[in-house]
């Protein structure tokens, strides 16, 4: 197949790339070695927008997050996608982290970013009642704020193939090769020829540029462990808080989902192998630790999973964005962790502008923004529901009862533009088996739609693509 | 808006109970509401022998059991509406439902009876370290893949927890040609019934691995193996007593948490210990009217107990229907020491039967006395012979003891040996 521009990964930085560029009358495939997209970095990490007076003034770090976070209300209410502006808190436990806070302040200052406090003990108390009764102050930051990083690459992927960029799942680069004037990107059995190639692979986003002859990227992944808790938990904290970092390292994060959940890491370490993904029992115990240190309350019989993600760490501490010096029709997207999901909207933005100019392409008359809402059964009225079920009795079903999914939705899910293929992809689209029971009493349910609606056998649905199949052959 | 005297939540071995119950006491507006597509509850994937031996004397099956109650159902034309969810209960006794077919159904009724069950812990609550790969679950889903949609779930199994059904699924799983590695077990001890222990692990050779948990899980798409190590006292994990385990997958049956989401948005008060509604004998919550049994008010070994428990809420809640409920004294009742709790949490000594009380021990005891005591004196001694957190007891408070008592007393129930 021949494109204009090929992405490489369905991340959130790919899905905005791909998203922005629908935006133009260019062909665009979106690239994923997967079966689903946000497989990566993308589904694993805290799910905050900064505020942006983390990175140092001057770097792309901080430009893309501010310029990121600026966008994601107006990005976020197009999409139909949950985000809440909660704020952030970076408490200090001593006088000594108080003067931290103060130099935050000033760079948040300097990086732009709007309504930067610092609020004493008292005023931290009224704000964030349970924080621990060590708490001295924070530095409040009123543009924070939580998004579910999946539920965003998903909307974002939508979007950009309802304009007609193509989602092509299950698609390893293993290799490519230049002519002159178009890209051959391979695979172990396929071939998809693209004029620019957009790396934006995450984690081997180094690898993917050494195959088109840029040697200057080296990604380290630094794999970050989080403890997710109930709903029952998801009040303990109002705010995205932060603890200071300090010379022993930069402590834990405490937050609550736009789901309603209450979310508890990173721990961060580098390693070596990109696929370990795995959790271990001292990083789970460290988050714990870590994390009743802010707020000692914390019960931990509300857990209700834990799991891992690699941020893609590069050399330079830098997000490396733009056109490669080896060729500058193979635009870069790398090195891109904390705060890639901020920035996401910015960088999929600038990274179309370079692609729009370099092709010279015009602007789509009949391109559309908006992703239509899809169906949330569980946050209707039952005026809303009755109403629903009338129009499709599927909605009349529930699959899933600790998050109350109805059959409709996970229909929808599977039947949406780059819909679902597997459970977990239906549970990333509808919450289905993300409840306190995951997946105990729905999971198979959800296996017998997803093989009647893609006309498969039950056996052959899998967990997330490749051999994570479910179930083996029939019994005796 | 609907209307009727009894709604009963869940139609599995409780809800079923406790209509026929309230029908034979001649209540004849009652409405069953069943999540799944028949009636039957998990009974229906319980296609093993062991069920009834209690209640009917005789050895049946699960859907045997459950098919005795779906017949006494339909012969007695008590109504039932099946693939339909309640989604809330209120305080007041309206009931909030929906199914393909009528939509969303409002219905407001006298009394409710909740018999929704339990469910299985999952993984997550656990916190094993590992991958995330296909092949980790509940021993229960699995039962459904082989018994009702007639799938292998595995080939090659460990399975963390001696639960019941943990227990089961080691024989179902073997007799269906795959192999059981081991079942490992956090505790000295397990939570199993010793008949299960007996029949469905040494009979098959599978070794059960007692203080043992699994502390790693390997593989990235599917399962390759899981490590396990032995724990100490304070069960944690010994190293150098780390033992890798190639298998496909895990397995897990460690434990059953009641379904009280219904019951905690009614806020209804619910016992920490057991996780279901604090109750009196005829197991009315505090809510008056709203009555609770079987598993989702704590879990039992045995669905003849179930069975025998919600035939006294379907009693209870008739009884409230036409109002002959009287005036209540209660005295409360305390587990102390190996004593985790008690069911009922309270008595009316106002009653005119007998009452018994049941209850779970936390540890295993051998030649043990159950003591029971009324506000300090000593009421009832009873020697047992053995004792375990698996198997369910019960002592009766006969009605003449019930008649000495007075308002706020206290029943306390102790085990010494």
């Amino acid at each position: 197949m021949n494109y204009d521009v090929a992405i490489i990964g369905a991340g959130v930085i790919g899905a905005f790339a791909a998203r922005e560029l629908s935006r133009y009358n260019i062909r665009t495939a979106l690239i994923e070695r997967c079966n689903d997209m946000a497989m990566g970095t993308s589904k694993a990490n805290s799910a905050i927008v900064h505020a942006g007076f983390d990175a140092i003034p001057g770097t792309l770090k901080a430009r893309f997050n501010v310029e990121g976070t600026a966008l994601m209300p107006k990005v976020c209410k197009e999409l139909s996608v949950p985000f809440k502006p909660i704020g952030s808190l970076v408490v200090a436990f001593s006088d000594e982290e108080m003067k931290t806070l103060e130099k935050l302040l000033e760079r948040g200052n300097k990086n732009g970013v709007p309504g930067l406090e610092i609020y004493g003990r008292e005023k931290l108390r009224e704000v964030e009642p349970n924080i621990s009764e060590e708490a001295v102050g924070a530095l409040f930051a009123p543009t924070a704020g939580i998004v579910c990083p999946y539920e965003l690459t998903i909307a974002a992927t939508e979007n950009a193939v309802v304009n007609g960029a193509e989602f092509i799942r299950n698609f390893e680069v293993a290799g490519i090769d230049y002519s002159g004037d178009t890209f051959t990107l391979r695979s172990a059995d396929k071939e998809i020829k693209a004029k620019i190639v957009v790396n934006a692979a995450g984690v081997y986003a180094d690898k993917i540029a050494a195959m088109a002859g840029d040697n200057s990227i080296n990604i380290i992944p630094r794999k970050g462990e989080y403890v997710l808790c109930d709903k029952t938990s998801g009040s303990l904290a109002k705010h995205v808080v932060f603890q200071c970092p300090t010379p022993m390292g930069k402590g834990v994060l405490v937050t609550p989902t736009v789901d309603g959940n209450l979310l508890l890491g990173p721990t961060a370490k580098d390693i070596e192998d990109k696929e370990n993904t795995v959790t271990t029992a001292q990083s789970l115990a460290e988050v714990l630790e870590k994390t009743k240190k802010s707020f000692p309350t914390i019960n931990t019989r509300d857990i209700i999973t834990s799991f891992a993600g690699l941020r893609a760490h590069e050399d330079s501490d830098d997000f490396i964005i733009g056109k490669s010096a080896a060729n500058p029709k193979f635009i870069n997207a790398a090195g891109i962790e904390s705060p890639g999901l901020s920035a996401a909207p910015a960088i999929g933005a600038y990274i179309a502008g370079l692609v729009r100019d370099e092709l010279g392409a015009d602007a789509k008359p009949d391109f559309t923004p908006v992703r239509e809402e899809p169906v949330r059964f569980r946050n209707m009225t039952n005026e809303q529901r009755k109403a629903l079920i009338e129009k499709n009795p599927a909605y009349g079903r529930i699959i899933c009862r600790c998050e109350t999914v109805t059959e409709g939705e996970i229909l929808d899910a599977i039947k949406a533009p780059a819909g679902a293929r597997d459970v977990d992809g239906v549970k990333r689209r509808t919450r289905a088996g993300m409840g306190r029971c995951q997946g105990g009493f729905c999971g198979s349910k959800v296996v017998e739609l997803l093989a009647k609606e893609l006309g498969v056998e039950v056996n052959e649905i899998t967990k997330f693509g490749g051999n994570s199949r479910i179930l083996y052959e029939r019994t005796k | 808006m609907l209307n009727y005297d009894i709604v009963v939540v869940g139609g599995g071995p409780a809800g079923m109970a406790a209509a026929i119950r309230a029908r034979e006491c001649g209540i004849d507006s009652i409405l069953i509401l069943e999540r799944a597509e028949c009636l039957g509850g998990i009974l229906e994937q319980c296609i093993h022998t062991g069920f009834g031996l209690q209640y009917f004397g005789e050895e049946l099956s699960g859907p045997e059991y459950a098919d005795r109650f779906i017949c006494r159902v339909n012969e007695m034309g008590i109504e039932y509406k099946t693939d339909t969810m309640v989604l809330d209960v209120t305080e007041d006794k309206k009931v909030y439902a929906i199914n393909k077919t009528d939509g969303l159904l409002e219905i407001q009724a006298k009394s409710v009876i909740l018999a929704m069950g339990c469910r299985e812990r999952p993984r997550g609550a656990l916190n094993i370290a590992g991958t995330r790969a296909s092949g980790i679950m509940s021993a229960g889903t699995a039962q459904k893949y082989v018994n009702i949609d007639g799938y292998m779930p595995g080939k090659k199994i460990v399975i963390l927890g001696s639960g019941d059904i943990g227990l089961i699924m080691a024989r179902r799983m073997t007799l269906e040609g795959a192999k059981v590695e081991c079942v490992c077990e956090l505790m000295p001890y397990s939570s199993g019934l010793t008949r299960n222990i007996v029949q469905c692990l040494d009979d098959f050779g599978i070794p059960l691995k007692l203080s043992h948990t699994v502390i790693d899980i390997q593989g990235k798409d599917r399962v390759t193996g899981v490590t396990i190590a032995k724990v100490d006292e304070n069960l944690k994990p010994i190293p150098g007593t780390e033992e890798n385990i190639e298998c496909d997958t895990l397995m897990l049956s460690v434990g059953l948490i009641p379904e009280n989401e219904l019951t905690k948005n009614a806020g209804i008060s619910l016992d920490r210990v057991t996780s279901g509604a604090v109750v009196d004998e005829y197991r009315e919550t505090d809510h008056k009217g709203i009555f609770a049994c079987g598993n989702v008010l704590h879990v039992h070994d045995l669905v003849d107990f179930v069975t025998q428990e919600s035939q006294i809420a379907g009693e209870g809640a008739a009884n409230y229907v036409k109002g002959l409920k009287n005036e209540a004294k209660y005295i409360t009742t305390k587990g102390v020491g190996a004593v985790r709790y008690i069911v009922p949490q309270k008595v009316n000594i106002l009653n005119e039967g007998d009452v018994k009380l049941f209850f779970r021990v936390g540890s295993t005891f051998k030649n043990a006395t159950v003591k029971v005591s009324y506000n300090g004196s000593e009421l009832i001694s009873r020697k047992r012979p053995r004792l375990a957190p698996g198997e369910m007891e019960n002592v009766v408070i006969k009605n003449d003891m019930l008649k000495g008592f007075s308002e706020g007393g206290v029943i306390e129930i102790t085990v010494e040996g």
